[in-house]
């Protein structure tokens, strides 16, 4: 069975490109826009691979991580965090509470699958 | 730093209550005086002799009543007095309030 | 009694004396006895005020003229009832500028003033002289009545004698006790205490005198204000005048005194002390008063007629056989005028050798450019010179006025003398303004009238002032009569002498302080004394380093004495922390050194003598105002210093205020950026990453590449209305904009609206309710701008109104020359909490960005009404988002630049 990514990005457009590019190389993606009902659903059904929007509705994606990484059943998930603002201190504080990769918008669609792949073998 | 007195708008109740002891120490003379002079206003020039002992006994009264209430007062205001300070000028520059501040104000 | 055996009781009871003093000075020496310094022995040595004049006088006075003696007592009580008004500050500046006499104050409060030291000085010695000649008197006349053998002792007879010895007894022992040391603060700790004792046996000798004429004599005190009223005279009746007039004048004098301010200032070494004599010193004059009027009446009903009533304390317990009762008397009358004679000789023998005999001196060997030789020894020798001297005028001066008999005459006559160094005393204490010209010209018009009005003629016509001239006044000027000047001639020749001094005296003295301009040095002295309860320490007057210790240290061990002139400067080395006996000439040191040499020689003379040493005689101007001003600066030190660090905290809190603006701008600006970043990035993701998709393009459908291109065609779009709003709030914001200003109905701007805005979400149905009259309105404004901002609040309208039957409602009203149009929608509104943050960039409400918008638009649209002179609001609970847009009728001009009222970024929003 495919392995399964989920991501959570509440910009239609960008969560379609990236279902797209990594379907075509094999994983099962599953997005979704709202942050609040990610953590439930990642508990619920951890996905091999999460990648998360750094700016969401409601919720920050440095809180899902902060309660993606307190789980035990998570803990260990790769983690691929987008951000659009591109700040050091984002990527300080991403990598502070133990994100796996970081990447900023706009990104090279190959550095997407290759940090996928990589993230998912190791 | 502690704000001089003066500029105090809102004083504690024991400096208030000093504050209006002292007061009533700079009345105190001039009330003195005054009863001192009573005397004058109730002579009688028509009588022969002067009622000397009847007058004798108020000043008496008078003045053993100021010095009561004089004995009163220094009970409480030589609190407000500290140790003498030493004569000799400190070779610091000054940097220390007045340990009786609250005395300063009116002690001019 | 016989003479021989009242000279050895006499000498026997100096003896006593002696040893007290001596016991005492050894103890003060070792640092013992405190008790020696305790508020008890201060209370008990100011009781030299009562002399001899008090003791014997009292009960004559009495028996002449009623009760007015009591006013000598009931002034005093008064001024020390009254100590916080003003004795307080008198002790507190004399003790902390170590003033050696009154005339030292008043020289040293007036700029150091060696000529107004020299009219004080004159002044009391004037005044003085006849006060003691009086105690001589007193102590001779007890001697001839008390000893009852003068048959065979002629000497008894001969009071010029008695009176002799007694001067040359005072004299030895007030040398012997008064000039031992010449130390700071002039303190004599012997004499201080024989007072003391003198004090309590002169009290002791007329309470029992008191008591045993009250109850056995008289059956008890109803029994003697019986025979007061019996004995009562017509004289006895108070006189308004003399009643005031004393008490007042007796007030004046408990200050200015010499030998009262000696025990109350010179002697004073705690505030304390002072507080505890406020109270017990009145108690000692009651005490002392109390019984004259008993002892007065019963002398009178007594005594034989003809008894001089000045001895009725000594004659009385006599006449009743009571031997033992009349030594005590005798007694107390001999300690009441020798402690009056040692504290008034002493301190007028300061003032003398400080302010006449050291100056001249140091003039004289300046002049012929000597070595100031041993000023300790010279001071000293002065010191017991000028106390010989002193006490030789006061015999001199009872031998030529003969043995008055009316001994309170002679009180009275000194009292007002001194009083005339009041107005200058009390300038000295309150007022800054009064000048060392003021004080000489009062206290020379004051002294020269006392001793014109007064002292002159107190001895009589004939004796130094012709009955003509009493009589027919000066130059036969009738006006010019000593008792009656400028035709004053109703008042008795005590008040009509006190009145013209001291009137005349103050108002000099008021004239000449305010005409005159003091000098710095006197303006710098004048600030201290007048605020001593404002500032931290004691004056400070040496600024510049001018001489070497080594040139200081010679002088100073002259006046100190060697081991305490040397003990002070290693002292004052080593608080400078350095070793050895010479420390750096700092104005401190200088000051410091002055300070304790004016407490042996005075304060003219120590600043004198240390300006020579330092080679100039006279301290330069520009020393003096920096002097001046650095004195100026303690004196306002707390309330400068307050207003400093108000000042201070005010920059401070300026400061932190602006950092804390220039920090949020900061703050802003990168959350701008970074929003800016933010708002660019997204459109450009999705751009690429389709981008990237279709150019790898194998595999895509023909659907998905149309999909795709047109994904990428609307990013495009977004981005480009996302740069154009920039640009455009940029333009509105900072004025820039041009608006194009001309006529339009606001119907047909509100038609082409709608129109627009149906674009968005067309597939909605979208009710709008309008009422077409109100809206026809011809207005003046940019039209354009207008519909932008009609537009907006429509598109959101359409975008986020969450009713599923949307309506709009626009409703227009008029007031005045304001237009209000307002929007509102049937939605669920906007939350109370997001309301405030709606029209701010970037704001976004909620992060459906299916239309694409930035959250710019809002922001832009209130830009767009402060342009156009009106304004955009949100209406809350209008069951629904409410939006009121106001403008004027008729936009006359282009507003001036149109302050933004929103900061570059905040967060949430609508658009």
């Amino acid at each position: 069975m495919d392995k399964r990514v989920l991501v959570v990005e509440d910009e239609p457009n960008i969560s379609e490109a990236i279902r797209f590019i990594l379907t075509r190389n094999g994983w099962h993606v599953d997005v979704t826009a709202d942050g609040v009902a990610a953590i439930g659903d990642l508990q619920a059904n951890p996905p091999d691979l999460l990648i998360l929007d750094l700016m969401l509705p409601g919720v920050s994606g440095f809180d899902i991580l902060k309660a993606l990484r307190a789980d035990p059943a998570t803990q260990a998930m790769p983690v691929l965090m987008l951000t659009a603002k591109g700040q050091t201190a984002d990527r300080e504080e991403a990598q502070r509470l133990g994100v796996t990769r970081f990447m900023t918008k706009p990104f090279a669609n190959s550095d997407v699958v290759a940090a996928v792949r990589e993230m998912a073998g190791s | 730093m502690k704000l001089p007195s003066r500029t105090t708008q809102f004083l504690a109740r024991d400096t208030y209550r000093m504050r209006r002891l002292m007061d009533a120490a700079r009345m105190l003379p001039v009330v003195g005086l005054v009863l001192l002079l009573l005397p004058l206003m109730r002579l009688d020039s028509s009588a022969e002799n002067p009622p000397t002992a009847a007058e004798a006994v108020y000043l008496f009264l008078v003045w053993i009543s100021l010095i009561v209430i004089a004995f009163v007062m220094s009970l409480w205001l030589r609190r407000t007095l500290g140790p003498p300070r030493p004569p000799v000028a400190p070779l610091a520059p000054p940097h220390e309030p007045d340990p009786d501040a609250p005395a300063t104000p009116e002690g001019r | 009694m016989s003479f021989n055996l009242l000279v050895l009781t006499c000498i026997a009871y100096v003896i006593f004396l002696f040893i007290v003093a001596s016991a005492a000075e050894r103890s003060a020496q070792q640092g013992r006895a405190k008790w020696l310094r305790s508020p008890l022995v201060y209370t008990l040595s100011l009781s030299v005020y009562c002399t001899a004049w008090t003791f014997y006088g009292a009960v004559g006075y009495a028996a002449r003229s009623g009760l007015e003696f009591m006013t000598i007592y009931l002034g005093p009580t008064l001024v020390f009832v009254g100590w916080w008004v003003l004795l307080r500050k008198l002790v507190r500046i004399g003790r902390e500028n170590r003033v050696t006499s009154i005339a030292d104050l008043i020289s040293a409060r007036y700029g150091k003033s060696n000529l107004l030291g020299v009219i004080v000085t004159l002044l009391c010695v004037a005044a003085g002289t006849p006060y003691i000649a009086l105690q001589l008197q007193s102590i001779a006349l007890s001697f001839t009545v008390f000893v009852s053998d003068q048959g065979r002792a002629p000497l008894a007879a001969d009071r010029n004698l008695i009176a002799f010895w007694v001067a040359a007894g005072l004299t030895f022992f007030t040398i012997a006790f008064g000039t031992r040391n010449l130390d700071a603060n002039e303190q004599h700790h012997g004499v201080v205490t024989a007072i003391a004792v003198e004090a309590v046996v002169k009290l002791l000798a007329l309470i029992a005198v008191g008591i045993f004429v009250v109850w056995f004599v008289a059956t008890g005190p109803s029994d003697i204000l019986a025979r007061i009223d019996a004995q009562a005279l017509p004289e006895w009746t108070i006189q308004p005048g003399r009643w005031t007039g004393l008490i007042l004048l007796s007030a004046i004098a408990i200050i200015c005194l010499p030998r009262m301010f000696q025990v109350t200032v010179v002697e004073n070494i705690d505030d304390k002390h002072l507080a505890t004599a406020s109270w017990a010193f009145p108690l000692y004059l009651f005490l002392i008063s109390l019984f004259v009027l008993p002892i007065a009446v019963v002398g009178m009903e007594l005594m034989p007629e003809g008894a001089n009533p000045d001895m009725f304390v000594l004659t009385l317990p006599l006449h009743l056989g009571q031997d033992g009762l009349a030594l005590l008397s005798f007694l107390g009358g001999f300690s009441a005028a020798t402690s009056m004679v040692i504290v008034a000789s002493l301190a007028l023998a300061t003032m003398v050798s400080n302010h006449i005999v050291v100056p001249l001196w140091l003039k004289l060997r300046a002049a012929r450019n000597l070595d100031t030789g041993n000023m300790r020894l010279l001071v000293l020798s002065v010191r017991r010179l000028s106390i010989g001297l002193v006490l030789a005028l006061g015999y001199i001066y009872y031998i030529i006025s003969g043995g008055s008999e009316a001994l309170a005459a002679i009180g009275l006559v000194a009292f007002v003398g001194v009083a005339q160094a009041l107005p200058a005393l009390l300038g000295a204490l309150f007022w800054r303004g009064a000048s060392r010209n003021g004080a000489a010209l009062g206290l020379s018009i004051g002294t020269f009238l006392w001793f014109y009005a007064l002292f002159l003629p107190s001895f009589g016509p004939d004796v130094l002032l012709p009955a003509q001239l009493m009589e027919h006044g000066l130059f036969g000027q009738s006006w010019l009569r000593p008792y009656s000047l400028f035709g004053l001639t109703t008042l008795d020749p005590l008040l009509h002498a006190l009145f013209w001094s001291l009137s005349l005296n103050t108002l000099a003295f008021c004239i000449g302080s305010l005409l005159s301009f003091p000098s710095p040095i006197e303006r710098v002295q004048g600030a201290l004394f007048v605020n001593i309860f404002d500032r931290p320490g004691p004056a400070r007057s040496w600024t510049t380093p001018v001489a070497q210790a080594e040139d200081l240290l010679p002088m100073a061990q002259r006046i100190l004495g060697a081991s305490a002139g040397q003990a002070f400067f290693r002292a004052q080395a080593q608080a400078q922390g350095k070793n050895g006996f010479l420390p750096d000439i700092t104005p401190d040191f200088l000051q410091g050194l002055e300070l304790k040499m004016s407490g042996s020689v005075g304060a003219a003379t120590a600043h004198a003598m240390i300006s020579q040493t330092v080679g100039t005689t006279v301290v330069s101007v520009e020393d003096l105002m920096a002097v001046a001003s650095e004195t100026a600066q303690i004196i306002e030190y707390s309330s400068q210093l307050e207003a400093k660090s108000e000042e201070l905290s005010r920059t401070a809190r300026k400061l932190r205020d602006a950092n804390e603006k220039l920090r949020t701008l900061s703050d802003q600006k990168d959350a701008f950026l970074s929003q800016i970043s933010h708002e660019l990035r997204t459109p450009m993701t999705s751009i690429r990453a389709f981008s990237e998709i279709m150019m790898d393009a194998d595999g895509l459908s023909p659907e998905e590449q149309t999909h795709f291109a047109r994904i990428i065609h609307d990013e495009s779009i977004r981005l480009t209305r996302l740069l154009d709003d920039l640009l455009d709030l940029s333009v509105l914001e900072h004025g820039q904009v041009s608006l194009d200003i001309r006529p339009a109905n606001l119907r047909d701007l509100i038609d082409k609206s709608i129109t627009a805005s149906k674009s968005v979400q067309a597939q909605r149905d979208f009710r709008i309710l309008r009422s077409r009259d109100p809206e026809d309105v011809q207005i003046v404004t940019d039209p354009g701008r207008l519909t932008q901002v009609f537009i907006n609040i429509l598109s959101n309208a359409r975008k986020y109104c969450d009713a599923s039957d949307p309506q709009m409602k626009i409703i227009v009203r008029q007031k005045d020359t304001m237009l209000e149009i307002d929007f509102i929608d049937n939605g669920s509104g906007i939350p109370r909490d997001k309301q405030a943050l709606i029209f701010e960039k970037f704001s976004r409400l909620t992060d459906s960005l299916q239309a694409g918008g930035a959250g710019l638009g809002l922001a832009i649209c209130r830009e767009i009404m402060n342009n156009l002179g009106g304004d955009i609001d949100y209406v809350p609970g209008q069951g629904g988002a409410a939006f009121r847009v106001s403008l004027p009728v008729l936009l006359e001009r282009p507003p001036a630049t149109a302050v933004t009222s929103s900061s570059p970024i905040d967060a949430a929003g609508a658009d």
